[in-house]
């Protein structure tokens, strides 16, 4: 017997190429042998598994076409088969499955929303603090960039006092000599109405004669924190401080002197 | 996740089996009003896969496949077990109904798509996400049968050659041809575990 079913006729048997002789020979001996019965249902399944799974794609449309080309043409006899639609419970619960499927996946969705949104805002947070830093940051370098201009050693510092125009202003020139560098520190003039600027001015004495060393604009005048490079001028005998129109004047507006102090 | 969800809903009936041979005709020697729904279940995939081997071309495997369940429906009556299992039995039909199609002049004029040449092509050809029976990998196991196998059980089982047949297109003894097959079919219920 394990001869006969090692021999390979049972898959033959299955695949329908044995000849008539051979199918009853099988049958006889499956129907005295549970052991051999068992090994064909066994290659079926085998080749049923196999010759399903290089199935391609099969449309349901198939098997309603199918079904309707056997009712409507090979069913006509009475008592024959009516085939009813495929309404099991079974299709229910797909149905039911999917819609709390979909629910599932909208919740999911709006929570994923939810948290997606939080996470932005934190981020938008951080991005925010991280700018104020690096504000901070820049703003103390800037100070103490200030600082030191104002510390260095060989400065001299004339004192600019108020004018007739506003007489509580004040400025104070850093004057380096090694370094023939010159700072104004405009801390104390107010800040210079739309369209206007401050001017910076070198006199010299008998004859007075202003010379430009520098147009403060607004710009200038925040990034420095109002402690702005200005031209070096060589035997200068006094500074003076005028508000000017924006882009400055060739001379100053005399009427518009805020600040004067002599070296 | 909602697709995979769709695929284990979609696992056939012949791979839960659900049901026997026996079952599905005493279903349908009763008149069943289920009777065809569960041949259908039972076997279409199979035998369109079958009859899709042989074409080539899907539209046409699905026709052949409808005329393949008229003649079952038909001829259920003259279907008895002496005859052999019921599988072999709408497997023939498909088979020579595919064939006699191969041979039909309507098919000539629809010839296209034959570079594919045996199952295991049909497999790659095929590789797609509505192919549900990759859920459970079937196909990347039936891709590990040894070539020889392959072309064996695409002769006699895919195309139905006899041995003899079968003997010649392989240069293999007759005996051999036999014992090979056992063994391929072996080797794929060791794979699917039956």
């Amino acid at each position: 017997m394990e001869e006969f079913i090692n021999s390979g006729i049972l898959e033959l048997y299955i695949f329908g190429v044995t000849t008539e002789e051979e199918n009853k020979e099988v049958q006889e001996m499956a129907a005295k042998h549970k052991e051999v019965q068992a090994e064909i249902l066994s290659i079926e399944k085998a080749i049923v598994n196999l010759s399903y799974s290089v199935s391609p794609h099969l449309s349901p449309d198939v098997y309603h076409r199918i079904r309707k080309e056997l009712i409507d043409k090979h069913s006509e006899e009475p008592g024959a088969i009516q085939m009813q639609p495929r309404k099991g419970i079974a299709s229910y619960i797909g149905w039911a499955a999917a819609v709390v499927l979909m629910f599932a996946v909208g919740v999911q969705y709006m929570m994923y929303n939810d948290k997606a949104g939080e996470a932005q805002a934190t981020a938008r947070e951080r991005d925010k603090y991280e700018q104020m830093v690096a504000a901070i940051e820049k703003e103390n370098n800037l100070n103490k960039e200030k600082l030191g201009i104002i510390r260095e050693k060989d400065n001299a510092v004339i004192a600019l006092a108020g004018q007739e125009v506003d007489p509580n202003a004040y400025a104070k020139m850093y004057v380096n000599a090694a370094k023939k560098e010159v700072y104004v520190d405009i801390a104390g003039l107010p800040e210079a109405p739309e369209g206007k600027v401050y001017q910076v001015w070198a006199l010299t004495l008998d004859p007075l004669t202003p010379t430009s060393i520098g147009i403060l604009d607004k710009a200038k005048v925040a990034e420095n924190n109002g402690i702005i490079k200005v031209d070096n001028f060589e035997g200068v005998q006094a500074f003076g401080i005028t508000l000017e129109p924006a882009g400055g004047s060739k001379a100053p507006t005399m009427e518009q002197l805020y600040t004067l102090g002599k070296v | 996740m909602p697709l995979i969800f769709f695929i284990i809903l979609d696992v056939p009936n012949q791979l839960n089996n659900r049901m026997t041979q026996e079952e599905l005709l005493e279903q349908i020697y009763k008149k069943d009003s289920k009777a065809f729904t569960s041949l259908y279940d039972m076997y279409s995939k199979s035998l369109y896969g079958v009859i899709f081997n042989l074409l080539k071309n899907k539209e046409e495997a699905e026709d052949v496949l409808q005329e393949v369940f008229v003649k079952i429906w038909k001829n259920i009556d003259s279907y008895n077990e002496s005859k052999g299992r019921f599988f072999t039995w709408i497997l023939n039909i498909a088979r020579n109904t595919s064939i006699d199609r191969l041979r039909s002049k309507d098919h000539n004029k629809n010839l296209k798509n034959l570079s594919v040449d045996n199952f295991v092509h049909i497999l790659d050809h095929n590789a797609t996400v509505v192919n549900k029976i990759d859920a459970i990998g079937i196909r990347e196991f039936i891709k590990k049968l040894k070539p020889t196998c392959v072309r064996i059980i695409e002769l006699l089982f895919f195309k139905g050659y006899t041995q003899q047949e079968a003997s010649d297109e392989l240069a293999m003894p007759l005996g051999t041809v036999k014992t090979q097959n056992r063994n391929c079919i072996n080797d794929l219920r060791t794979i699917l575990e039956v």
